[in-house]
């Protein structure tokens, strides 16, 4: 096959992809304002999605609280200013690093998880035994699901940018000889609100990605056990990069001069 | 009334359904026979509007079905999918019970299990079944809970996808009368697919043999060993020589 048209079906195939998802959100946002509503599904979900996904986003902001207070400390000794650290930790974990590396954290664990779930009833037909017994599949699926994700991830990442800041801190006064109560004070007194409010909906915004890519990939399962695989790898692979993308996009919104 | 008029349906370049002509009468009890991979399945699944097919024309009662409320319409019907798709997160007697524990049929939930448990000892399951989950059940298991779960909410409209195949004789027999009864007794419509002949005979009033994307032949049952057509005839005494090619 000509190489050139090989590349232009497949800039065809993802535009018509992009498409497809977000005609999917639409519908999603257009499901959870009317009703029926699934409470019992969504309180199952808050655990699932939410409480479930704690360790891995403490731990997480916990070892890049730590080694960020290390590179900024190495850094600022260039030019005598190690006394940044506590600011610069508690800042770069709150608005960029909390709410990211948890957002991909998240993709791997919840993303994967809902496209295997929703990919498996589809393919044995659990999807539309759903449609007989008149239940739409988007409400009771995709709408506990996303708003789940939505509402907990600015939580989690709430959570998280505490324990990333306790990382720093912690690594600050056993291995960089800050005074404890030095530490503390800088840190609260140059964080802004706004640092940790934009992280925070940032963090909303990565869990609609998530659960909305590991519903939309799951729904579009191919058949059979590597339908099922596929579908987890691309809702994977599909959140995580366009956590990154919303990640610029926002920080482009909130911050650019 | 359900008819369908000359309905199409392919997969990409395979053609399955090759305009679909079938009337199935109000507290009928038809029975659509035909080769593995012929199209059954993908059938009463139009109807159902779970797969949408490319032309023609599917009637309820007269009204287009696309044109309906969807939701009144699939109050109506009740479908055991022929690989049972029970729901594997809930335990047994929720998935039975699923209509009755949401939406507009949400009924108290000790009403509901009740109910629940009925049904299952009405397709043969111990009331001990209730509270498994559908991965811990046999497949003839398996096949009978998606038929209790069909049943539940007492629909007008059933589809059976191979209710017997699976189970043993007896068993299998205890699901013919159980769907004769639902018909004759509760007045119901079904639209059974089997490839037991003798559930063909227990079942039906009316036999439609869907063949090369197209019904073959229908007729009242006591005409189907009369019938007169080579398929008929090879497809209802099992043989291997004959019209219909083995290979497909
Ligand atoms: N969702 C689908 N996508 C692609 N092809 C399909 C799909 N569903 C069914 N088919 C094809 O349509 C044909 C008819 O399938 P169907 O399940 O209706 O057969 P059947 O008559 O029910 O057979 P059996 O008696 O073995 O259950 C098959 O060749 C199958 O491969
Ligand atoms: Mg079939």
């Amino acid at each position: 096959m000509n190489p050139l048209a090989a590349l232009g079906r497949g800039t065809l195939d993802i535009l018509a992809t992009i498409g497809q998802i977000a005609l999917y959100a639409f519908e999603t946002v257009s499901h959870l304002l009317r009703p029926p509503f699934y409470p019992r599904e969504f309180l199952h979900q808050l655990v699932a999605i939410g409480w479930l996904s704690l360790p891995v986003v403490g731990l997480t902001t916990l070892f890049t609280g730590g080694a960020l207070a290390l590179q900024i400390y190495a850094g600022g000794a260039r030019f005598n200013a190690e006394t940044v650290v506590p600011s610069i930790v508690a800042i770069g974990i709150a608005r960029e690093l909390g709410p990211v590396l948890a957002g991909l954290m998240v993709a791997g664990r919840v993303a994967a998880s809902i496209a295997a779930e929703i990919g498996t009833m589809k393919v044995t037909e659990q999807i539309d035994a759903l449609t007989t017994l008149s239940t739409n599949p988007m409400k009771y699926l995709t709408v506990p699901r996303v708003l789940a994700a939505t509402l907990t991830m600015p939580l989690l990442v709430g959570i998280g940018d505490a324990i990333g800041i306790m990382g720093g801190y912690l690594v600050g006064i056993w291995r960089l000889d800050f005074n404890a109560a030095n530490y503390m004070t800088n840190t609260v007194q140059f964080l802004e609100t706004w640092d940790v409010v934009s992280g925070l909906i940032k963090a909303a915004m990565f869990g609609f990605i998530v659960a909305t890519m590991g519903c939309f990939h799951g729904m579009n399962s191919g058949r059979g056990a590597q339908g099922v695989g596929r579908a987890t790898t691309q809702a994977v692979v599909s959140a995580s990069i366009l956590i990154l993308a919303a990640n610029y996009v926002l920080t482009e919104v909130f911050f650019a001069a | 009334m359900i008819e369908m008029k000359n309905v199409s349906k392919a997969f990409g370049p395979k053609q399955v359904l090759r305009g679909i002509d079938l009337t199935v009468g109000t507290g009928e009890s038809m029975v659509i026979i035909g080769g593995s991979g012929t199209g059954k399945s993908v059938t009463i699944k139009c109807i159902l509007g779970i797969i949408r097919p490319d032309s023609g024309q599917i009637l309820l009662d007269g009204k287009d079905v696309t044109k309906e409320d969807r939701d009144a319409f699939l109050a109506r019907f009740g479908m055991l999918f022929q690989g049972g798709a029970l729901f594997d997160s809930l335990p047994v007697w929720q998935n039975v019970a699923f209509r009755l524990l949401r939406g507009s049929l949400k009924k108290p939930k000790p009403e509901a299990r009740e109910i629940a448990i009925e049904k299952l000892r009405r397709v043969g399951l111990a009331p001990d079944v209730a509270d498994l989950f559908p991965a811990e059940l046999s497949g003839g298991m398996q096949k009978r809970v998606g038929l209790a779960r069909a049943i539940a909410a007492e629909p007008g409209i059933i589809f059976f996808d191979e209710p017997t195949t699976g189970l043993d004789p007896i068993m299998a027999g205890v699901i013919n009368d159980l769907i004769r009864e639902i018909v004759t007794e509760m007045g119901a419509t079904a639209v059974t697919i089997t490839h037991d002949m003798s559930s063909v005979r227990a079942i039906a009033d009316h036999v439609a043999m869907l063949h090369a994307g197209k019904i073959r032949w229908t007729g009242p049952v006591s005409e189907m060993d009369n019938s007169g057509d080579p398929y008929v005839d090879q497809f209802i005494h099992g043989r291997a020589e004959g019209p219909i090619e083995a290979v497909r």
